[in-house]
């Protein structure tokens, strides 16, 4: 082995590096989780002090819960999110296969529509998407969101699942075919389990995205029955703002689900955009 | 043989998709380029031509209004490619390097901020930057540097510039995921065909590694560009749709929703904010298009 890749002062230097970027990246967050769970005083007193017996308090959580209609609000970001992911996933994969599969009149003219979609942001059409929303009654519905969400993720899921159904050998389905498999049934039961890897990257792809997005709740669904969890906390910490413990506390309760989404799926996450995907 | 039948089965595949992008997405896009042409004149809508882009243009007020925003968008810009795109090439490097240990944990470490939303970010960073609460000043204060401690969201020469490396710090796992699958792809024979020749350590980074992920550096600038020339939630979150101190954080994003809104005594004008949004349009399709075909179709790319 050479000298140089293993030399020990370079990997103090590495990890000294990488442990600094680290703290940066994580203070925040532990600074807000921390302060949400102290009182008042303790707050301004010792802001980077663990919560101790004296200083620990709920009375953030309190305020929020009373207050705010979180689960309401996560509530509706779940609908939201799941809803539109299943729709990207299925009609992603449907067109990806008919694309993929089929030689047809067309096919690369369709393909290079729905590809136009990947680097043009759907939010240039927000005044045209508010006032088709408001022709069809549809604003302040858990629905207009789905239906831009759904768009806003189906260009690049044909990209990405039409990349991987041409690797899905053509034999299995020439051999289904003389088996006497409808062409439905090949794609339900045999090319969509083989894709499932890369169902799951387009999926993580899209779901922080559509969890975290501001701009469409606030336009097309800012009604109190509609308000995803960002928006909900975006409004409640506004109302708030010299309530130090609840803003707090709003801001740990919208960090937690995430945080905990993040720790269950981020292997697969990691390993969605290291694949080479997104080439 | 018989003209083959007509196959049923692929529009049924394709069409959900296609019928919803195009609804939801392209329909709405270029209606939105077409309402630019149009205002309301008297409750009725009207063809006014160019006019909502002579307003934006020419009429100081808007004028202004409209070079500020691009400007610091322009800045905002800036900053990313300046400093997110660096640091994440560098943890990249570094994360890639073989045998390193915690890898994984780093990687995931570095990746929270990411997965938060605006919200959370802007008001977190807000609160920790806060003069009332002083962790900043007393962080500065621990090192000695106090002095150079201000209220900086709330200055107008520092809140643009403080916005968007806030913005950094939260996307810099982005650059750096890319960046880290792209060193990982390079095999191994090419690094130890280079360390005989003597080229280890940084000079093969510069020499081997670098020039192997130029195209990955590529497509990590067009994503900035673009996600930059159409965000808005940080500045939403952190400063309100005034953009304030003084519109100094102002970008095309909050401009076309405060000009489409309305906003204290303005009314809301959804032809003139049609008009932003082409003119972002207009700007985010000629930064596509300068990559697509200035850059990427120079670029060398080398077999693996």
């Amino acid at each position: 082995m050479n000298k140089a890749r293993s030399n020990p002062l370079n990997k103090v230097a590495m990890h000294g590096a990488l442990i600094l970027y680290t703290l940066i990246a994580l203070f925040p967050v532990f600074v807000i989780l921390i302060n949400s769970f102290k009182n008042r005083k303790a707050i301004f007193r010792e802001p980077l002090a663990v919560p101790n017996a004296d200083t620990f308090s709920m009375i953030g959580y309190e305020t929020v819960m009373k207050q705010g209609d979180f689960f309401l609000y996560f509530q509706n970001s779940m609908i939201v999110t799941v809803v539109s992911l299943t729709l990207i996933l299925l009609f992603g994969a449907m067109a990806a296969f008919a694309l993929s599969e089929y030689r047809f009149r067309g096919n690369l003219i369709m393909g290079l529509y729905l590809a136009l979609g990947i680097m043009i942001p759907i939010r240039i059409g927000t005044v045209a998407i508010l006032e088709m929303m408001v022709a069809t009654g549809l604003v302040n519905t858990l629905t207009a969101l789905i239906l831009v969400y759904t768009a806003q993720g189906l260009p690049l899921a044909v990209f990405i699942l039409s990349e991987f159904m041409r690797q899905v050998s053509d034999d299995l389905k020439n051999a289904g075919r003389i088996d006497g498999l409808s062409e439905y049934t090949i794609f339900f039961r045999l090319v969509l389990p083989l894709v499932r890897p890369a169902m799951a990257t387009v999926a993580v792809f899209n779901m922080i995205p559509i969890w975290n997005d501001l701009w469409f709740p606030l336009i097309l669904a800012p009604a109190e029955e509609t308000k995803t969890l960002t928006l909900g906390s975006q409004v409640f910490i506004g109302q708030f703002v010299t309530d130090w413990n609840a803003v707090l506390s709003a801001l740990s309760m919208a960090i937690l689900p995430v945080l905990i989404l993040y720790v269950i799926f981020s292997r697969q996450l990691i390993r969605g955009i290291t694949s080479g995907a997104v080439k | 043989m018989s003209k083959p039948r007509f196959r049923w089965h692929i529009v049924v595949f394709l069409a959900p998709a296609v019928l919803i992008y195009t609804a939801v997405m392209i329909f709405p896009l270029f209606n939105t380029l077409r309402l630019a042409l149009y205002s309301k004149i008297d409750q009725e809508r009207i063809f006014v031509g160019l006019a909502n882009f002579y307003t934006l243009f020419g009429d100081p007020h808007w004028a202004d209004q409209f070079w500020n925003a691009l400007g610091n968008n322009f800045w905002f810009f800036l900053i990313h490619m300046l400093v997110q795109n660096p640091i994440g090439i560098i943890l990249a490097a570094i994360l890639s390097h073989p045998r390193l240990r915690f890898a994984a944990f780093y990687r995931s470490a570095i990746f929270i901020p990411t997965i938060l939303s605006f919200v959370i970010v802007g008001f977190a960073w807000k609160l920790i930057l806060s003069p009332i609460w002083g962790i900043a000043p007393s962080m500065l204060d621990a090192i000695g540097l106090k002095s150079l401690y201000a209220p900086w969201l709330g200055k107008e020469d520092y809140a643009l510039t403080t916005l968007a490396l806030i913005s950094v710090w939260q996307f810099v796992g982005i650059p750096m995921m890319l960046i880290y699958a792209a060193l990982l792809s390079i095999p191994d024979e090419i690094l130890e065909a280079g360390e005989i020749d003597g080229i280890t350590g940084i000079s093969a980074f510069w020499k081997i590694k670098l020039p192997l992920i130029l195209p990955s550096i590529g497509i990590i600038s067009i994503l900035t560009f673009v996600g930059n020339f159409n965000a808005f939630d940080l500045i939403y979150a952190a400063q309100g749709a005034l953009a304030g101190p003084d519109f100094s954080t102002d970008i095309l994003g909050t401009f076309m929703y405060r000009t489409f809104f309305g906003f204290q005594l303005q009314l809301g004008d959804p032809y003139l904010g049609s008009a932003i949004a082409s003119a972002m349009f207009a700007i985010i399709l000629v930064g596509v298009c300068i990559y697509l075909f200035g850059i990427q179709t120079r670029m060398r790319r080398y077999q693996l």
